[in-house]
């Protein structure tokens, strides 16, 4: 059982496929240890699969809690949405069932995707499996915990800020951001629709390529989302020779811990060994990412969630009368956070106020993108730390909202400029796991599977909780 | 302000015309538009706004929007984008509606005298029930919300204050329906709300550029009702003025029953709709295809029509403007028109004289028209065969020929002529003495004899040869 467990989806596919064991054995086993998960990551397990015939061959799947799944407590980690089973399923979801992948149980979260410790949650925090005093990063910390755990093979999640690659990080695993438009966030119950994308958390690079890979392309639920230029490959490349990496100062200086920075460097070292060339590049408006994410995610938050007025669905709480149910069922659902976010947002468009808060935060986000623009004019990819610290321990920054939004900084820049960036395990600072954050242009996925790929073989992370569970 | 009887003061009149279009499916999902379902019928989460949905606009809408775009002569966007609208109320599912604010799809037009301001496309509402007496959500003792026409596009037409009197006000909107009933592209019927006006109202100075204060007046549910909340308000605002008083810019409620005005709600009260582009769908970029084929789409609009009529046809400009603006009866005008010896004016007062002509076949209509003018047939008597014509169809000349409605030849009407006279020396006597309305009874006389199959101009002339007046 134990092998089973440490193989990773990919492989566990392979075996499948080769009817060397079966995806009813992968099954029980997965969901014996979702349901006996005791880091608070799971918010839902399901009984049974429910997965199609497909190349992922039954592997099963951790899903966010804020994707919505026909008849399955879908609450986006929120008290207000308690009870409430979607009569629908999201397009990634459903793409990933049809091809082989059965829902194992929906994951705990930041309410609304809104946080970076899963502190946030309505439904109690989510332990960091590596130390449990620690928070697993957040939103999709659920997600993160479960894989790094071994309670799952592999997980999806979502991106607004940093919501996939932080957690990631601080769980020793991989997730992708993807570039904005190529998964379909229909169904994806939203946070900031201009940022939201879903991507894979997966132990390692091959799994990430491989779940995406079923995951993108042009949705007709979705307007936003694009066709996929290119086939997803699984990754191969062994050297890096002639990849130009660019390495900004704004996001690799000043911030970042000793640990992660040393952590960092030794990468960087590791790049030069595999033929990649290392740049500086200017990434001038990106220390604004944090200021300019605060505004435009939640003023579109602020709307999104206005729909949580206890007419249709959810809680209802009041005295009958209409102001009094959309107070009081709002002032009993959403928690501080959700309730600071939406406050935010809410004057930020205010008429008066429009363009000095988000008409000025678009502008920063322009140049933010204009930044990238010239930077991928240099070189392929640009190489960061994924987040400025390791894990924290649980309730050290929740007095302290803008210290929680510094978990951020690094990640930030990349969805405001709608590009791809990938997290991976870069090795150990003071025992807990730091990512190594790796950035491209719109579209170049498979280029930073490849480029991932082959750094991960050269760091050769073999630590992890899921690897002896 | 000093009071000023003397001072005479000019209306200003703007309409803003909300028009339901008759898409087969709703603006932004795949429900079939409603006609009184059983509530809730027509829904699906996206209407409903669930979380996690998103829109996709819908290509007739778009279309729809062109034509109307293009029959107002108004400039068509290149680009045009949604904004979100935002406000709390249950009949707004999302608690916003998406609408087009500030780039709307058709800009500055014209329809007859009257500019233009923009057209855009946005949502309906859903519609909402109030238990209780007063009608009103406030005083309910439930409310129930039924979201079949939540989603159901609309077209809001904006005109420039160009209207200066209530008449010309319902004269014009009239225009502008059978505009839009000509297009196909709703079926704009007040009553049924597929076609709703609101009027901006204010007065000003004689002779003055400078606007009044205005006050806008929802709920005008018919022609009449707009003509008559126009003149209701038009008269509250000058008693205001001339008391010395100012008026308040306010959005009043038109009650048809007692024909007042009731504050909805005053200039503190307006909402800040905190707008903002919305995220979820991309701009409208009408291809060159799109606007070709919104341009093929387009009939003869009826200024157009009337104008032809006028000029071509020799009508009078307000018969002309009867057949043109109900495109039913001008094409069976026009139909009718092209049988042999038909004369357009003749044929012009049948049809917009008689209601029964409009359910006559246009090949019969014809015929008969041309009977009476060669006075093979009085009018009267033709009017007994159109209703047959109406009610059973059939040939004209038969059911003259059936009913012996045929006109009397010339002996035999002049036998009947001299009886009549004979029988009435009492009225002979009058006329003589001058008092020439006593023929009435003659020629009434002769009518009854002939059982209105005489023509009464005819009657009357014989009449007059025989008294040698």
């Amino acid at each position: 059982m134990t092998e089973l467990a440490q193989l990773t989806a990919a492989q566990a596919a392979e075996k499948i496929r080769a009817r060397e064991v079966s995806a009813d054995e992968l099954w029980t086993l997965y969901r014996e240890r979702a349901a006996a998960d005791d880091l608070n990551a799971y918010m839902w397990v399901a009984d049974e699969p429910d997965a199609g015939d497909g190349p992922l061959a039954g592997v099963p799947l951790a899903v966010k809690d804020l994707f919505c799944v026909e008849g399955v407590p879908s609450y986006a980690g929120s008290r207000i949405l308690e009870g409430y089973r979607p009569p629908y399923t999201a397009t990634s979801v459903r793409k990933l069932r049809e091809a082989g992948a059965p829902v194992l149980g929906k994951t705990n979260m930041d309410e609304f995707a809104m946080g970076s410790s899963n502190e946030n949650s309505g439904f109690g925090p989510v332990a960091n499996p590596w130390d449990r005093e620690r928070v697993p990063g957040g939103s999709s910390g659920g997600s993160a915990a479960a894989v790094a755990a071994g309670s799952a093979p592999w997980a999806i999640g979502t991106d607004t800020g940093g919501s996939i690659r932080q957690p990631a990080a601080l769980c020793g695993i991989v997730g992708l951001k993807p570039t904005y438009g190529a998964v379909s966030r229909y169904g994806m119950i939203a946070f900031a629709s201009s940022l939201d994308q879903c991507g894979p958390l997966t132990r390692d690079v091959t799994d990430a390529a491989l779940l995406f890979r079923h995951m993108v392309g042009k949705d007709p639920c979705d307007s936003t989302s694009l066709e996929f230029p290119e086939e997803i490959a699984l990754p191969s490349a062994e050297s890096l020779d002639g990849v130009r990496f660019g390495v900004p100062p704004e996001l690799t200086g000043e911030g970042i811990e000793d640990g992660v920075k040393a952590v960092f460097d030794e990468t960087l070292k590791k790049i030069e060994g595999l033929g990649g060339k290392l740049e500086e590049v200017a990434l001038p408006h990106s220390p604004h990412g944090i200021a300019a994410y605060y505004v435009i995610a939640p003023a579109e938050a602020s709307a999104n969630l206005s729909r949580y007025d206890g007419v249709r669905f959810g809680i209802r709480e009041g005295n009958g009368d209409l102001l009094s149910m959309y107070e009081e069922t709002r002032a009993a659902g959403f928690g501080g956070e959700v309730k600071r976010r939406i406050m935010l947002g809410t004057y930020a468009l205010s008429s008066g106020y429009y363009e000095a808060y988000y008409g000025r935060a678009q502008r920063v986000r322009t140049k933010i993108a204009d930044d990238f623009r010239e930077a991928f004019a240099k070189v392929d990819l640009i190489v960061t730390p994924t987040s400025p610290t390791v894990a924290f321990k649980l309730g050290e920054r929740t007095d302290d909202p803008w210290a929680m939004y510094l978990a951020d900084a690094c990640t930030v820049p990349m969805p405001l400029a709608g590009i791809p960036a990938i997290s991976i395990p870069g090795g150990l600072a003071d025992d807990l796991p730091v990512g190594i954050q790796l950035a491209g242009p719109a579209f170049s996925e498979n280029r930073i599977f490849d480029a991932a790929y082959a750094l991960e073989q050269a760091i050769a992370f073999e630590e992890g909780p899921w690897r002896d569970a | 302000m000093t009071r000023d009887p003397d001072r005479v003061y000019e209306p200003v009149i703007g309409l803003e015309i909300h028009v339901q279009l008759s898409t087969r499916t709703k603006m932004f999902c795949g429900c079939a538009l409603s006609f009184g379902e059983e509530p809730n019928t027509r829904t699906c989460p996206i209407c409903l706004g669930h979380p996690g949905v998103l829109p996709v606009i819908n290509a007739e809408a778009v279309h729809y929007a062109l034509m109307i775009g293009m029959a107002l002569e108004c400039e068509i966007a290149d680009r045009s984008i949604f904004h979100r609208k935002q406000y709390f109320y249950p009949d707004n599912p999302k608690a916003y509606q998406i609408s087009q604010y500030d780039v709307p799809i058709c800009g500055a037009g014209r329809l007859d005298d009257v500019r233009i301001h923009r057209a855009h496309l946005e949502e309906d509402a859903a519609k909402l029930v109030h238990a209780g007496a007063s009608g009103r959500i406030h005083s309910a003792e439930h409310s129930t919300v039924d979201f079949n026409r939540a989603g159901t596009p609309l077209v809001e037409i904006v005109t420039e204050p160009d209207l200066h009197d209530p008449k010309a006000a319902g004269e014009w909107l009239r225009l502008l329906r059978a505009t839009l009933k000509r297009l196909g592209v709703s079926d704009v019927n007040m009553e049924e709300g597929s076609l709703r006006c609101d009027a901006n109202v204010s007065l000003r100075h004689a002779g003055s550029a400078t606007l009044g204060t205005k006050t806008e007046l929802k709920n005008m549910n018919s022609f009449r009702f707009l003509e008559r909340g126009i003149e209701a308000e038009l008269k509250r605002q000058e008693a205001i003025l001339r008391d010395g008083g100012e008026v308040e810019q306010e959005t009043l409620h038109f009650d048809p029953q007692s024909g007042t005005l009731s504050s909805l709600r005053s200039k503190e009260e307006a909402h800040d709709y905190r707008y903002f582009p919305e995220p979820d769908l991309v701009a409208v970029a009408p291809t060159q295809e799109m606007l070709d084929r919104a341009r093929e789409a387009l009939p003869e609009l009826p200024a157009a029509r009337a104008g032809r009529f006028e000029s071509e046809l020799g009508l009078p400009a307000d018969t002309a403007k009867l057949l043109a603006f109900r495109s039913d009866l001008g094409d069976l005008y026009e139909e009718a028109l092209s049988a042999d010896g038909v004369d357009p004016k003749t044929l012009a007062n049948w049809v917009t004289q008689e209601s029964a002509a409009a359910d006559v076949e246009p090949a019969a209509l014809a015929k008969l028209v041309v009977m009476v003018s060669e006075k093979t047939v009085s009018a009267a008597a033709a009017r007994q065969v159109l209703g047959v014509l109406a009610a059973e169809g059939g040939d004209p000349a038969a059911i003259v020929e059936q009913q012996g409605l045929g006109a009397q030849g010339a002996d035999e009407l002049g036998e009947i002529v001299d009886k009549a006279i004979a029988e009435n020396a009492d009225a002979v006597e009058k006329i003589k003495a001058g008092k020439g309305q006593a023929i009435g009874a003659i020629v009434g006389a002769v009518m009854k004899e002939t059982k209105g199959r005489a023509d009464g101009g005819e009657v009357q002339k014989l009449i007059r040869e025989k008294l040698s007046l």
